[in-house]
Order: C-alpha cells, then sequence, then structure tokens
C-alpha cells in the first residue's frame, strides 16, 4: 500500500475505531503497568485540550507519569505528544483559546488549582527545547540566569549552582575555563547540554524534553541520552522524540499516542517487542507514519 | 496481556518488506531441504541403500549454507532496520530456527552414517518401529514448519504434545533392542547402532519442538520454553 494510502485510511476511520481504547481502559492499563515504581510524579486524568473551539488536540487522557524514571512520548506528527508535555508546565496556558479539562497532579497537587504559582510550577518543572536556545550571554551567566532572577546574589552562592549545574550536565569538563566566554560559541551539542544546565539551575522535579537531540549529530545525540541516564538519578524525565530508538534506548516507560488518544502505554521493553495493540504495532515497525 | 495478533499493514518501506519476506522464504526453502534429508536418510536405512546415505551425507552443505545465509540476512536486516515488536520478533525466532533446522540437518548425516555401517551387515530385525517413529518425527518437523508460514499457534502447541509419543517409541525400542542384545551378545553392535537412530530421530523430534515454541513466541510475544507443562492455549 502506498503511504499516503495507508495515512488516508488510518485518518478516515480513526474515530470510530474500535482499538482506540475508551478512557477508563487507558487509565487502568496505565495504572497497572507503572508497577515496579511505586511513586507517581506526574497523574494525568481524563484531561481534554484544545487549541480553540471543539476540535480536541488531547482526547480523555489519564496515565501516571512514576517517580525518577524516564518516560518517553512516541507518535506520528501531529498525535498531540508536545502539546500533553506543554500541559505539564502549563506552557498552553499562553495561548489566547486554547482550553484544558481533566487533572493534572503533580506530586499529588493539582497544577491547575488557583493556590498554583505558575511561575513557581515552571520551575519545578522544566523544559529543554527542539534547538538549543542559550541566550547571548557568556556561558556562565546562562546558567546564573534563573538563581540570579529568583533573587540569588552571593557570588560563592552563585559559582556553586553554576558548577553544580555543569557537572550535571555533562558540560562542566568542556567550559571549566570557558565560563566567561559567549554560549554561542560552544557547539550545537554543548548549547544543548548548557540549557539543561540553565533548566537544572533552577533546581526542578521534572525535566520535560521536546526533541532534544534532533538538532544534533550522533556523537552528541549519545552524549545527552547518556546524560539522561545519568539525570534520571535526581530527576524524573519526560521525552518526546520522533526518533523510535531513541526512545527504546533511553526510556523506562513509554506512551505512544495518535491523534490525540493515548494509544498504549508500557514499559518500553514490553512495547517494543510485544505491544498490544495494532496501531502500535504498526507505528513502531515501520508500517505508516 | 495479549499482543497484536491482527496481520499488519504493508511496510512503508517496501524494501525492508521485501527482505521479511525473503527471509520468510529462505526459511521454508531451508525447512523443505531438511524434510527431504530425514526422508533420504530415512530410505538409505530402510531400503539399505548406502549410495543414498552417501549422496545424502553430501548434501549436508547445502543445508550448511543456507544457515549462513539465513544468519547473514537477519544480521543485515538487525543492523540497518532496527526492527520492533513483530519484525523482531519474526527475524530472533529466525535465527533460533536456523539452528535448530541445521542440527536436524546434522542429525540427518548421522542417520546416514549409521545406515552405512548397519548396511554393512545382515539385518538385524524387520525395521517396524523405527519407520513409524521417524514417521511422527517428520510430521512434527512438517508441522511446525507450516505453523511457522500460517502464525498458528495451535499447531504449534499440537507439535509440542507430540513429543510425548516420539519419547514413547525410544522406550519401546530401548526394550526392544535390549532384549536382543541380553539374548544374544553377537548383536549388540547392530543393536547399539540401531538405538543411536532412535537416539536421532528423538533429537530431530526436539528440535521440531524447540521451533514450535519459537513459532508461539513469534506470534504470541510470550515464551512456552522449559514449563512443567505445555499450556492448552496462550
Amino acid at each position: 500500500m502506498h503511504v499516503n494510502g495507508a495515512v488516508m485510511d488510518m485518518t478516515a476511520n480513526a474515530p470510530g475505531r474500535a482499538t482506540v481504547p475508551p478512557p477508563q481502559t487507558a487509565a487502568l492499563r496505565a495504572v497497572s503497568q507503572t508497577g515496579g515504581a511505586d511513586r507517581i510524579m506526574i497523574g494525568v486524568e481524563d484531561l481534554c485540550m484544545s487549541y480553540g473551539g471543539d476540535t480536541l488536540a488531547l482526547k480523555h487522557i489519564s496515565f501516571d507519569i512514576p517517580w525518577r524514571h524516564v518516560t518517553a512520548f512516541i507518535g506520528p506528527s501531529g498525535c498531540g505528544k508536545s502539546t500533553l508535555l506543554r500541559c505539564f508546565n502549563r506552557l498552553n496556558d499562553l495561548l489566547d483559546d486554547a482550553w484544558v479539562t481533566g487533572r493534572i497532579t503533580l506530586d499529588g497537587v493539582d497544577i491547575h488549582e488557583p493556590r498554583v504559582d505558575v511561575t513557581e510550577l515552571r520551575k519545578r518543572v522544566g523544559m529543554v527545547f527542539q534547538k538549543p536556545n542559550p541566550f547571548p550571554k557568556s556561558v556562565y551567566d546562562n546558567v546564573a540566569y534563573g538563581p540570579r532572577l529568583a533573587g540569588v546574589r552571593a557570588r560563592r552562592q552563585l559559582d556553586e549552582i553554576v558548577e553544580r549545574s555543569l557537572v550535571r550536565a555533562a558540560l562542566w569538563d568542556e567550559v571549566r575555563d570557558r565560563l566567561r566566554d559567549s554560549a554561542l560559541g560552544l557547539s550545537g551539542g554543548q548549547q544543548q547540554r548548557l540549557c539543561i544546565a540553565r533548566t537544572l539551575a533552577a533546581s526542578p522535579d521534572v525535566l520535560l524534553m521536546d526533541e532534544p537531540c534532533s538538532a544534533l549529530d550522533p556523537i552528541a545525540t549519545a552524549r545527552i541520552e547518556q546524560l539522561i541516564h545519568d539525570l534520571k538519578e535526581h530527576y524524573t524525565i519526560v521525552i518526546v522524540t520522533h526518533n523510535m530508538q531513541q526512545a527504546a534506548r533511553v526510556s523506562d516507560f513509554t506512551a505512544f499516542l495518535y491523534l490525540g488518544a493515548l494509544i498504549e502505554y508500557g514499559p518500553t521493553e514490553r512495547l517494543f517487542t510485544a505491544p498490544e495493540m495494532r496501531e502500535t504495532e504498526d507505528y513502531i515497525t515501520g508500517r505508516f507514519g | 496481556m495479549e499482543v497484536s495478533t491482527v496481520q499488519p499493514r504493508m511496510h512503508t518501506d517496501r524494501h525492508y518488506e521485501q527482505e521479511l519476506r525473503e527471509l520468510h522464504l529462505k526459511i521454508l526453502e531451508m525447512g523443505g531441504f531438511v524434510e527431504k534429508q530425514i526422508a533420504n536418510a530415512m530410505g538409505a536405512l530402510t531400503e539399505r541403500d548406502s549410495e543414498l546415505a552417501r549422496l545424502t551425507i553430501e548434501r549436508d552443505h547445502t543445508v550448511n549454507r543456507m544457515e549462513v545465509e539465513i544468519d547473514d540476512l537477519c544480521i543485515r536486516l538487525l543492523a540497518l532496520h532496527q526492527p520492533a515488536a513483530r519484525d523482531l520478533r519474526l527475524i530472533t525466532t529466525a535465527l533460533k530456527i536456523t539452528t535448530d533446522l541445521e542440527r536436524i540437518g546434522d542429525m540427518s548425516v548421522n542417520l546416514c552414517e549409521r545406515a552405512l555401517e548397519l548396511n554393512e551387515e545382515a539385518q538385524l530385525k524387520p525395521f517396524i518401529d523405527v519407520p513409524q517413529m521417524a514417521e511422527v518425527a517428520q510430521s512434527m518437523l512438517r508441522r511446525c514448519l507450516d505453523a511457522f508460514v500460517r502464525e498458528d499457534v495451535e499447531q504449534a502447541l499440537a507439535v509440542c504434545r507430540d513429543d510425548d509419543i516420539i519419547d514413547g517409541y525410544n522406550e519401546q525400542i530401548f526394550r526392544e533392542l535390549l532384549g536382543y542384545m541380553i539374548e544374544d551378545p553377537r548383536t549388540i553392535t547392530r543393536a547399539l547402532r540401531l538405538l543411536f537412530v532412535a537416539k536421532y530421530l528423538e533429537r530431530i523430534a526436539d528440535h521440531a519442538t524447540n521451533i514450535s515454541e519459537m513459532v508461539v513466541f513469534m506470534v504470541k510475544g510470550k515464551s512456552i520454553r522449559h514449563l512443567d507443562r505445555i499450556p492448552q492455549t496462550v
């Protein structure tokens, strides 16, 4: 079958497909399969999201993201994986017509409650984007930017935060002698690790990564992947990736999204060897998308 | 937990799809060839045809070549396409199946070697149980390959269950030959050779059982190996 034919076929049949699980089933399955990870960092209950009007970008999504593990979102373009990621630090709030229903909890607290300070939330839930976006400042100032904004003035304390963040981002050894140089002079992979260090400087609990390696070469990608492995000792990581092998390599749990619905969620190893849903099977074996 | 068993749609990458089909075909081709090797080995024994035995031994290098070719194809597919799910299970199954088929090929050679030795001497007894046992072993091989092609779990499980029949024959042949040897020590050489024949057939059935277990894994994503009992369904 031709690619376009396959895609059109999926789209045409999508809303009525019996294989798209109703929200309840997805929730139950998700909960049962985070077994082994007993603490839930992010809980999602019957989440619907729209960029405006009646069209749902996310449809009744329910699942739990375990504490200090790596969870990957995979799915074809436009399936809602970045949208879902952006719900976790309420980045979609910045859009005028967007609306959200359902519940998202961070360590048990509903992030949409009025008493939640969005700035505080975004410190706890840091984000790293597809293209490295360092500020046109020195390496040091990039990392110190957040803490300074938060009122840290003491030189020694700032030095400490900068060093710790750069060490954790596996960049320290490469930049320790160039802290005053412009961040824009670093390589792409170094810039991305600098952005990770900048996020870590705010002492987050969760790191959201939206395609963090898609602009990097294979070596720089491997370094980021190694970094992700190291970081999960201290942080809960959620990563969106188009590269299925990357999801397989770095994540403990994988969620497959299609047309705004959560089709399947479970341990990465099981999802990539014996998926339950036909859509997942077709997607990860390269049969559409 | 149930894996997706619906027939998959075609691959977006048609070249990859083509290679996966080629893998399927190559395994079937190798399976068919190995079946013929056993049939010829049994013919060489029961018809006392030493020429056929020598020919069959010679043909074993074809089996070996097929094994290497299939392994190469599997390794290429793994390296170049990073297969997942159904495709990954097919390729890993293929890697294991070829090993079993190659071993069955070796068993056929061993059968021929015993046939060559037995054909040098007077026949100890008429062949009754041994051809029947060979018939069951061959049928197991045929059916497990069929289960592979049709992704038929029921059939694969049925093959696993037939291993008991083979064990029964083995036991029976052992007892009978023991009787011969106790009665007349001059029959010991021939009886031992026949005992080896039964052992080879039993090994062939074991390999067919292994293949069936891998077929269940390939279709269902679940391992049924090393269980105390063969499950009724998976």
